[in-house]
């Protein structure tokens, strides 16, 4: 099946959409964090009436507005790909999608654009407690927005609560609170809004540290530091400890993501944790290269620890979940494939009864989709049956790309961590900006959380590869027949774009910093 | 109390001296976004070829089986 796909439109539609939620995710962690920190700041200021606090809030305030301005409808545009780029997938996953980003679309109008206005116009207009009240609600409806967009990528990862339909291809939803409180979707938002607060925290602590450095608005810088490295180490906290049980989900319920982003090639017990390492492709095994280490340093025993809090603990390797292991029970992906393409025949067979109006046998066929064991049985192996005929290796992910994601952000967060704790503890001793090296410190570290935040999704993303709902529709079934050439050219003006939004927001930021506290 | 809002809103925007620029910027880029990149490059691809649910079913079907 799908031999005769252009791969090169998948490639090209996958880039599209990555290039154009990558850019998005550019501003929306900072407008996440930033507004609790904004409203934390306002709240100080309303309580002490104290001036240095209004100026402290009203600084903060611009840049979040600077932020959420250019920021602002980037993400609409991933919505414009799923029907034109996505169209299947958009199709078959019917309300579960809808639903959220609807809900999503009505909050971010209502509350944001509401509150946002009287936020930023409110002040001397409004009481003292009814602004600070609007404040509050940016940054709850900002948070609230982001939880249904994650929830529904959390669908895509683990679908529940929901039953395809086979007569219309589509995936209806049977429970709402599972689709929302699923594992996955709880700890998928607790990581990201906590990682998002600590990207905020990092962004204040290091523009201050720019006025600490050229002896500037010391008070300010001061404050603006304490506030931001309590917010940080909380969250740096938080994020490590999401981290964490996100690893034990992902180990559970995607396994091959979990062995890639490890390199792990060969299951086993009392698996090491790789701390550090640098790969290479070893061409020694083509058609079925590996990533070797060139060198790494492991932690005996972390990763079965890690997710099993016991070292005895069986990790399956890339090797286990493609070839099967059935002492520790993984099914091959052959016999997948297989299952995969029962399912998928009987599909056929059922459209087939329907069009030629054969109804005892299309009701029969309808009737094993809302079998509990037949789903069980072939159903759930319906994405593996697009792969028959096609190369096992399709089914792995980029091992290289996933490992090296997966580091780049667990290092980063401990260096987060460590620094947010020293600023902390300098800004309580009132010796923060004593260091100026520390400070230099602070100033070079504003990319990273960014960096470590991609790095994140990417992991996400590439490490569920090749499926867009998780072992049931893979990008190559996902993908709309349209021309490559024609999503070329929309990548290509997406980037002239989104380059452009780039560097006006980091110039319009620049100037206003630059500015400082006082300016206009 | 329409009046007020209204007020209130143009007030704001009106003395949002560093937000000039900033607006600029974001109404062209809702410019392209929707009346350009929505409107020429980004069809609802099912909606515009088919009329009703049960022939985009039948499509998606086809696809999803008929590779």
């Amino acid at each position: 099946m799908l031999e005769s796909i252009d791969m090169s439109l998948v490639d090209w539609s996958r880039g599209q959409f990555a290039l154009t939620a990558m850019f998005h995710w550019i501003f929306v962690p900072l407008t996440l964090g930033l507004s609790f920190i904004v409203a934390f700041m306002h709240t100080i200021y309303v309580r002490t009436g104290d001036e240095e606090w209004k100026k402290i809030t009203k600084f903060w305030m611009k840049l979040f507005g600077i932020n959420f301005a250019i920021g602002v409808a980037t993400g609409i545009i991933l919505e414009f790909e799923f029907g034109t780029n996505w169209s299947n997938y958009s199709w078959f996953v019917g309300d579960i999608f809808g639903a959220p980003l609807a809900i999503e679309g009505i909050l971010a109008f209502f509350m944001e654009s509401t509150f946002i206005a009287i936020m930023f116009f409110g002040w001397n207009k409004v009481s003292k407690r009814f602004h600070l009240t609007a404040s509050w609600l940016t940054a709850f409806g900002a948070n609230l927005s982001a939880v249904w967009i994650l929830v529904a990528n959390a669908w895509m990862q683990h679908p529940v609560g929901t039953v395809f339909n086979p007569e219309t291809a589509r995936n209806e939803m049977t429970s709402f609170w599972d689709v929302i409180f699923s594992e996955v979707a709880v700890n998928k938002f607790l990581h990201t809004i906590s990682s998002s607060f600590l990207l905020a925290s990092i962004f204040v602590i290091g523009v201050s540290a720019w006025f600490l450095l050229r002896k500037r608005e010391i008070l300010f810088a001061k404050r603006s530091t304490l506030i931001a490295s309590v917010f940080g180490v909380i969250t740096a906290i938080a994020t490590i400890a999401t981290g964490d049980t996100s690893a034990r989900i992902v180990a559970r319920e995607q396994p091959m993501k979990f062995a890639a982003m490890e390199a792990l090639y060969e299951g086993q017990t009392h698996a090491p944790l790789v701390a550090i390492g640098a790969m290479r492709t070893d061409t020694t095994r083509l058609p079925n290269p590996r990533q070797d280490f060139i060198f790494k340093i492991e932690i005996p025993n972390a990763l079965s620890y890690m997710v099993f809090l016991t070292p005895s603990g069986f990790i399956p390797g890339i090797t286990d979940l493609v070839y099967g292991n059935e002492d520790e029970g993984f099914m091959s992906y052959e016999e997948r494939i297989e299952r995969g393409a029962v399912a998928i025949q009987t599909l056929k067979d059922l459209k087939k009864a329907r069009d030629r109006g054969d109804d005892s046998t299309y009701e029969a066929l309808v009737e094993k989709f809302h079998d509990p064991i037949w789903i069980d049985q072939y159903y759930q192996h319906f994405g593996y049956g697009y792969y028959k005929g096609r190369e096992l290796k399709e089914l792995i992910p980029n091992v290289k790309l996933n490992f090296y994601s997966f580091h780049v952000m667990v290092i980063l967060g401990g260096h987060f961590l460590i620094f947010t704790i020293v600023a902390l503890w300098l800004s309580l001793k009132n010796r923060w900006g004593n260091h100026k090296w520390l400070l230099w410190v602070a100033l070079i570290t504003i990319p990273m959380p960014w960096i470590s935040s991609q790095a994140g999704w990417v992991l996400a993303e590439l490490g569920r590869q090749p499926w867009v709902v998780y072992e049931l529709m893979p990008t190559i079934a996902a993908v709309t027949r349209l021309k490559p050439g024609a999503v070329q050219l929309t990548f290509w003006i997406f980037l002239l774009t989104f380059t452009v939004l780039f560097i006006a927001e980091i110039r319009i930021m620049l100037s206003q910093i630059k500015k400082g506290p006082g300016g206009k | 109390m329409l009046k007020k809002i209204l007020t209130f809103y143009s007030e704001g925007f009106r003395k949002m001296t560093w937000g000039r620029r900033l607006w600029g910027i974001i109404l062209i880029k809702l410019f392209i976004m929707f009346a350009i990149l929505r409107l020429f490059f980004f069809p609802d691809f099912l909606k515009r070829d088919f009329d009703s649910d049960e022939e985009r079913a039948d499509y998606v079907l086809e696809q999803l089986t008929n590779p």
